[in-house]
C-alpha cells in the first residue's frame, strides 16, 4: 500500500511540476527577452479560468472552452503589452513591478465586475473524468494524468519552437543582445508582442487546465504566481530548462513535504503536535530549498548568460 | 383630574423616548470583499444591509470596508473606524484569524463587537468580554454537532483542516464528540487549492469516512478533486464546506452529503420563512448561513437601539445580552460568556429544481451550549 502512495504522491508533484511550468515558462521567457517583471501574469491565468468556465458553461463543451482560454489570455497579453508594458521596457524593475501590479488590482476589481465573487463552476470533460488504476495497487485521477501529458507536449513544442524556428532564432538573439538584432533590422516591437502574448496564453492553458480541478474565483492566480516565481529564481531568471527543472523540483518538494514531514515528525513527538509543526513546516521547505539552491549557484540551476 | 393628564402625559412621552432613541448610529462592518473569500463577506454585508433597510431605522449608518481577508489591514481599518469614524459599534469579520487581530484591541478600547461569524475559542473562555458578542457560534459548535452525527454511521474517520484558530478549533470540536478511532488528521495551508497529496493519504489510511473543514474557494477545490479521485469513502464536513456561497461551484458531486449547522434555509419559523423570501427577492439568490447570522447580527442590533441609548454602554450590553429579536434561527439565548445557545442541526446537500441546497434531516444538539462558558468569568 506504501509503493502505491508513493508513485501517487509523486505523480501528485509531478503533475503541480507540470502546471507550475506552463506558468514559470510565460513568465522566464518574457523576462528574459524583454527584462520586465511581470507580476499580472497570474491574472492572465486567471483569465484563461475565467474564459473557459464561461464558454464551457455556455456551449458545454470544455474543449471549446480550453481554445477559448488560450484565445483570451493571448489576447488580453498582446493589449496590455502594446497598451501597457510597451511603455516600461527601459524603466527600471521597480517601476515594472509598481505597474503590472496596477494591472493585477484592475484586471481582478474587474472580473469580479463581470462576473461576481462567487466562484464560477467548470468541471472536466467527460472523457478525462473518472480515476485509473496504478501498478501496485492504487489509483489516480485521469485528468491529472492529462495535464501531465499536456505538460510535456508543450515542453517538447516550445523546445521544438526555440531551437527549430525562425522565431525561436529571433527570441535567443534577443536575450543574448537586445540592442544588437533590433540594429539588425528584426522587428523588435512585434517580437515583444508574440512572446508576451506567447507566454499569456501558456499561463491562461494552466488556468484552464486547473479551474477545472479547484475553483474559479478572482484572485486564483496570485497564490501560483509565487510558486511561479520562486520556479525561475530556482531554474535560473530566462532559461526555459531551468523553468522545467524547477517547476519539477518545486513539485516534487512541495508535495512530499506535505506528505512525509507530518509523519516523520510524528516518530519523534505526539502525533497532534506533529500535524501541526509538520504541515508548518512542509509550507516552508520549498523556500528553504530555494535558499538552499540559491547558496550553492546564485544564479539559479541554468542561469542564462546577461 | 388635572394631574391624570399630565401623569398620563408623562407616562406618553416616557412611553416614546422609550420607542426609538433618535441619535446617529454608526456602524463599522468589516468584510472580506474581494480575494478567494469574497463570496462569504459578500453574503454577510448584503444580509446586514437588507435587515438594516428593512427595520426602517433611519439613524443607522453602515461604514463598509474591506479586509481583503488580510489581518494586517484589518487592524488598519479598525484603528481607522475607532479613532477616525468614531462608529459605536463593530462587526463583520469573517475569519478568525482576523477576528484574534482585530476583537481584543477593540473592545479593549470600549467598543462593542459583534461577531457575524468568527467565534475563535481563545475569545471564548477565560478572556472573554463584556464588550464581545458572538451572535454565530463559538467555532467549534458546527463541528461538535457532526461528530456527535457520526457516531451513528462511522468507526473510523479521517478529519481534515486548514491551518489557523478556525481550523484548530473545528478538528478539536469534532473530536470532542466522536467516539470512533481517527485515521488520520491533517492540517493544510490557509487559501490551499490543491489537495491531491492529501487525497492520496486518504487513500492509504483504510478510513470508512472523511471529515473536512474547508471553508468557501478551499472547499470547493477538495470536494472536485475528491469526486474524481476514485476513493469513493462518503465524506461529511460544517455547513461551511457545503454552504449556498460554494455549492454552485461544486456541483453535483456534493449532492447527498450531511454538513451540520445552526440554521437552513428550509428552517421551519416564521422569521427565517421571510428572511429568505427578502433575501431572495432583493438578491435574486438562496443566503447562507453566513447570510443568516449577519441578519440576526443586525436585528440584534436594531432590537437593542429600541431599548436602550448606544452611548449608555451599561445599558446598551443589557440590551443585547437580553437578545431580543426573532432570530432565524428559532430559539436564541446568549449563554454567560455571550456565545448563543442554539440548536445544531444536521442538514443533506438535496437538488431543489435545478438549484443544489440543504435540507434539515436531524438535530444533533438541542439548546447547545459551548465548552469554554465555564472558563468565562462573566
Amino acid at each position: 500500500m506504501f509503493t502505491a502512495l508513493l508513485i501517487e504522491q509523486l505523480l501528485n508533484g509531478l503533475q503541480l511540476g507540470v502546471m507550475l511550468f506552463l506558468m514559470a515558462a510565460g513568465l522566464t521567457l518574457i523576462f528574459g527577452v524583454m527584462g520586465l517583471i511581470n507580476l499580472a501574469h497570474g491574472s492572465l491565468y486567471m483569465i484563461g479560468a475565467f474564459a473557459c468556465a464561461v464558454v464551457a458553461s455556455a456551449t458545454g463543451s470544455f474543449w471549446l472552452g480550453l481554445i477559448a482560454s488560450l484565445a483570451a489570455a493571448a489576447g488580453v497579453g498582446a493589449l496590455i503589452e502594446v497598451a501597457v508594458i510597451r511603455r516600461l521596457y527601459d524603466r527600471d524593475h521597480l517601476d515594472q513591478v509598481l505597474a503590472t501590479f496596477a494591472l493585477i488590482l484592475i484586471l481582478s476589481e474587474g472580473a469580479r465586475w463581470l462576473f461576481g465573487s462567487f466562484p464560477l463552476y467548470l468541471d472536466i470533460p467527460k472523457l478525462l473524468q473518472g480515476a485509473v488504476p496504478l501498478p501496485g495497487g492504487g489509483q489516480y485521477q485521469l485528468y491529472r494524468l492529462a495535464i501531465i501529458a499536456v505538460g510535456i507536449v508543450v515542453a517538447v513544442g516550445l523546445y521544438l519552437l526555440i531551437s527549430r524556428t525562425r522565431l525561436g532564432m529571433r527570441i535567443r538573439a534577443g536575450e543574448s543582445d537586445r540592442e544588437m538584432i533590433a540594429a539588425l533590422g528584426v522587428d523588435i516591437s512585434t517580437l515583444y508582442t508574440v512572446v508576451f502574448a506567447l507566454g499569456a496564453a501558456l499561463a491562461g492553458l494552466a488556468g484552464a487546465l486547473v479551474g477545472a480541478l479547484q475553483s474559479v474565483q478572482v484572485g486564483m492566480g496570485e497564490p501560483v504566481l509565487i510558486l511561479a516565481f520562486v520556479v525561475i529564481v530556482i531554474g535560473g531568471i530566462g532559461s526555459i530548462k531551468g523553468a522545467l527543472i524547477g517547476a519539477v523540483i518545486v513539485g516534487v518538494v512541495d508535495t512530499m513535504g506535505r506528505f512525509l514531514l507530518p509523519s516523520l515528525l510524528a516518530l519523534t513527538m505526539p502525533a497532534a503536535q506533529a500535524t501541526t509543526i509538520g504541515a508548518a513546516l512542509a509550507s516552508m521547505l520549498i523556500y528553504v530549498v530555494m535558499a538552499l539552491i540559491l547558496a550553492f549557484r546564485p544564479s539559479g540551476l541554468f542561469a542564462a548568460q546577461s | 383630574m388635572k394631574r391624570i393628564l399630565t401623569a398620563s402625559l408623562f407616562g406618553l412621552s416616557l412611553a416614546t423616548s422609550g420607542l426609538a432613541y433618535a441619535e446617529p448610529v454608526k456602524i463599522g462592518v468589516i468584510t472580506t470583499l474581494s480575494g478567494g473569500g469574497a463570496g462569504l463577506g459578500i453574503d454577510m454585508r448584503d444580509a446586514f444591509q437588507l435587515a438594516i433597510k428593512q427595520s426602517g431605522n433611519k439613524d443607522i449608518e453602515l461604514v463598509v470596508e474591506d479586509d481583503a481577508q488580510k489581518p494586517e489591514l484589518a487592524v488598519q481599518i479598525a484603528e481607522k473606524m475607532i479613532q477616525g469614524d468614531k462608529v459605536d459599534l463593530m462587526t463583520g469579520i469573517i475569519w478568525s484569524n482576523l477576528a484574534m487581530a482585530v476583537v481584543p484591541n477593540t473592545v479593549a478600547q470600549d467598543v462593542i463587537y459583534l461577531s457575524p461569524n468568527a467565534g475563535p475559542s481563545a475569545l471564548a473562555g477565560a478572556n472573554c468580554n463584556a464588550n464581545y458578542f458572538n451572535v454565530a457560534y463559538q467555532n467549534d459548535n458546527f463541528h461538535e454537532g457532526m461528530g456527535e452525527y457520526a457516531n451513528k454511521d462511522y468507526k473510523n474517520t479521517f478529519i481534515l483542516a486548514p491551518n489557523y484558530p478556525a481550523g484548530k478549533d473545528a478538528l478539536t470540536g469534532f473530536k470532542r464528540y466522536y467516539k470512533g478511532a481517527l485515521s488520520g488528521e491533517v492540517y493544510t495551508q490557509v487559501g490551499q487549492t490543491d489537495y491531491a497529496a492529501e487525497i492520496a493519504q486518504i487513500r492509504a489510511s483504510g478510513a470508512d469516512s472523511v471529515y473536512f473543514f474547508l471553508p468557501g474557494g478551499m472547499g470547493i477545490a477538495f470536494m472536485k478533486q475528491y469526486a474524481q479521485s476514485g476513493v469513493g469513502i462518503p465524506v461529511m464536513g460544517p455547513a461551511f464546506s457545503f454552504d449556498q456561497d460554494v455549492l454552485p461551484a461544486v456541483g453535483d458531486a456534493a449532492l447527498g452529503v450531511k454538513n451540520a449547522a445552526s440554521w437552513s434555509p428550509d428552517l421551519d419559523n416564521e422569521a427565517s420563512k421571510a428572511f429568505v423570501q427578502a433575501f431572495k427577492a432583493e438578491y435574486n439568490r438562496l443566503p447562507s448561513v453566513y447570510a443568516a447570522q449577519s441578519w440576526d447580527t443586525a436585528n440584534l442590533i436594531v432590537s437593542a437601539l429600541g431599548k436602550a441609548s448606544v452611548k449608555d454602554k451599561d445599558a446598551f450590553r443589557a440590551a443585547l445580552k437580553a437578545a431580543d429579536f426573532k432570530s432565524v434561527r428559532g430559539d436564541f439565548t446568549f449563554n454567560n460568556n455571550q456565545h448563543p445557545i442554539q440548536n445544531i442541526y444536521v442538514r443533506e446537500v438535496v437538488k431543489d429544481g435545478d438549484v443544489l441546497t440543504n435540507k434539515i434531516i436531524a438535530t444533533a444538539f438541542e439548546k447547545h451550549k459551548d465548552a469554554y462558558a465555564e472558563q468565562c468569568g462573566l
